[in-house]
């Protein structure tokens, strides 16, 4: 099989088997040259064994993975041009901050005064050289991430793994790493492969996405991609809140299709192939692609009750009863104009949902 | 101050029962200890203080017994405890690091078992091992017996440190272009270190007083500290005995105290 010289990561019919447990199935992709590619799922999917698989602290059972052309299956993680920022950091408790970002290109054979120039370079980039002398231990939280980041940069890597290093930080620290990261990342060209549960983070860093689930790739794809354009049902119920509807297709054009709800509720959405008349499929209405109004203006509006409203600061979160109490959740954006479209609770309303908002999806 | 409902100090008993146990474990020790300074040549009756029996534990008569018995002690310590905190490093990295392997409940017991079985019957099979295989009894034979029975108390302070240090450490080692051989000189030993100088001590300590052990495979003549003192009881206890046993004692407390302070600072590199 040919190999494409200038991806980063080709993934190539890799699976991973421990026993009669497969963490992985079969999963094929491409991480691009220079790209901030993420894999995102719940726990157990198999993004981190995955990213263990390119690090080399996993066997692979079937399948290759090529790193920019090279397989690299035979080689230890030594020997691998890559680097990896661990989930704990795993910063080298006996040695201070600086002995810890050279360790990587001592490693590699440079002299010491040469690692340690190197080293402090790359503090100076993470904005760390006053804590050169510290140990890890009396760093915080945010500092030891920083210097696990360096560490991992050092040796300059062609590809940085990073396994969900911000899921030890607070709220606010995690923002800022975030944009921290990506600013790195484009400074230094290196391609990033980061592991996250956290789907706001994803959205919020990565040039592509790779959602998993029970081992295998569900999407692939940009942030705009995975949010608005869900592949199947677990990828819209995942990034992001939804309306997940079950529906079955009446009748369609080729470009339009009219699904029915359960409760008998109508709605003509974009047409997926792969869906026959008759056939049932899942439709993801995102709540804030709806809106609520005292009267009718489209005659695809259905009428609904407000149950309850949540006040969330940027919106507003109301929860309606349709025909046969089927459930919606509708958002409304915090503004003049948006606060006049809040109702009371137990009011009668037309619900009028966006052309192109309702995703129809097969499975 | 309010005290806790169930604080075990306010159980019936617990002064008593406290003050008897110290009692016990303490005052023949400090009774020993007093009576190493006694001007007099009696064990029972005060006459003052004097520094007379440590000169005659160096100067003394039984000096020359007592000289050769130390040295063959300390040496025999310090090699019977390198290289069974060596073998038990080892031993610890298998266990630990090795994965789950067959036999590994069974491995660890055999480690350990030896801590269980009775001293006198260890004495007596490895005798009859070396008399079975013709080994012709002195201080090599002490040393190898030292050896066999360091091993498991060397281990479980080892084992105890490397339980505590994950294994993503070595990991990152390699990730960062370390060897096996690397990761292993330059991240887990220094970060086993304290474990390693504790199992080192412990074997030391027990190394330097074992008595049944050594008087049964020590040859004719041959005599350590432990055996010497026993040798010299047997005519009647005299002070330069207490003095001899209030050094060793000291000795030991150091060590420990050593110990401490190691597997102590080893928690401060800890993240």
């Amino acid at each position: 099989m040919s190999q494409d010289s200038t991806n980063a990561i080709d993934v190539r019919q890799a699976v991973k088997r421990y026993g009669d447990f497969t963490a992985l199935k079969t999963i094929s992709l491409s991480i691009h040259d220079n790209e901030f590619f993420t894999l995102l799922g719940p726990s157990g999917c198999g993004k981190t064994t995955l990213l263990r698989m390119i690090g080399g602290f996993e066997d692979v059972t079937e399948g290759e993975i090529f790193l920019y052309g090279q397989e690299i299956e035979s080689l230890p993680p030594n020997k691998r041009p890559v680097n990896t920022v661990f989930q704990n950091y795993a910063l080298f408790p006996h040695m201070n901050v600086l002995d810890n970002v050279s360790f990587g290109l001592e490693m590699l054979g440079k002299s010491k005064p040469e690692a340690r120039q190197r080293a402090g370079e790359i503090l100076e980039l993470v904005q760390l050289s006053d804590f050169a002398a510290r140990k890890p231990a009396q760093l915080s939280g945010g500092q030891q991430q920083r210097v696990a980041l360096a560490r991992a940069l050092a040796p300059q890597p062609k590809v940085l793994l990073l396994d969900e290093p911000l899921s030890a930080l607070d709220l606010k620290l995690r923002k800022a790493m975030q944009l921290e990261l990506k600013h790195l990342q484009r400074e230094t060209g290196i391609t990033f492969i980061f592991v996250t549960h956290d789907q706001d983070e994803a959205l919020t860093m990565s040039d592509r996405i790779a959602v998993m689930s029970a081992g295998e790739l569900q999407q692939l794809g940009d942030a705009r991609d995975i949010y608005e354009k869900p592949a199947n049902r677990f990828v819209a119920d995942f990034i992001g809140e939804t309306n997940l509807i079950d529906v079955t297709i009446k009748s369609q054009d080729g470009q339009r299709a009219l699904c029915e709800f359960p409760n008998g509720l109508t709605l003509t959405c974009d047409a997926r192939a792969g869906l026959e008349d008759g056939q049932t499929g899942h439709m993801s209405i995102r709540p804030e692609r709806m809106k609520l109004h005292a009267a009718q203006v489209n005659p695809e509006n259905f009428t609904g009750r407000v149950v309850e409203n949540v006040y969330a600061g940027t919106h507003v979160q109301s929860i309606l009863h349709l025909k046969d109490d089927m459930k919606l959740t509708v958002r409304t954006q915090n503004s003049d104009l948006g606060n006049s479209m809040v109702f009371e609770p137990g009011t009668e309303v037309f619900v009028d949902v966006e052309r192109g908002a309702a995703r129809l999806m097969a499975h | 101050m309010a005290t806790r409902k169930f604080d075990v100090r306010s159980y019936p008993g617990f002064l008593a029962i406290t003050v008897l146990c110290l009692t016990i474990l303490y005052v023949p020790l400090m009774v020993v200890a007093v009576y190493s300074f006694n001007a007099s040549a009696s064990i029972v009756v005060w006459e003052g203080f004097s520094l007379r029996w440590y000169g005659d534990v160096f100067v003394g008569p039984e000096s020359t017994k007592f000289k050769v018995a130390a040295r063959n002690s300390f040496v025999i310590a310090i090699i019977a405890a390198s290289v069974s905190t060596t073998i038990a490093t080892l031993a610890a990295t298998a266990m630990i690091r090795g994965g789950t392997f067959r036999y590994r409940t069974l491995s660890f017991g055999l480690i350990s078992l030896p801590l269980m079985v009775p001293e006198i019957v260890t004495a007596v099979a490895t005798l009859i091992f070396f008399n079975s295989i013709g080994f012709e009894r002195g201080i090599l034979t002490i040393l190898l017996a030292h050896i066999a029975f360091c091993i498991p108390f060397a281990y479980l302070p080892i084992a105890a440190r490397m339980q505590g240090i994950e294994d993503t450490y070595e990991q990152a080692a390699r990730d960062l272009h370390a060897t096996k051989r690397q990761a292993f000189t330059k991240i887990l030993l220094p970060l086993m270190m304290p474990g390693i100088i504790s199992g080192f001590l412990l074997a030391f300590i027990i190394s330097l007083d074992d008595f049944i052990i050594t008087n049964f495979v020590k040859g004719a003549g041959v005599e350590t500290l432990p055996t010497a003192i026993f040798g010299a009881v047997k005519q009647g206890i005299k002070p330069n005995i207490m003095a001899i046993s209030t050094m060793l004692l000291a000795f030991s407390i150091v060590m420990v105290t050593i110990s401490y302070f190691v597997s102590k600072s080893g928690e401060n590199n800890k993240p």
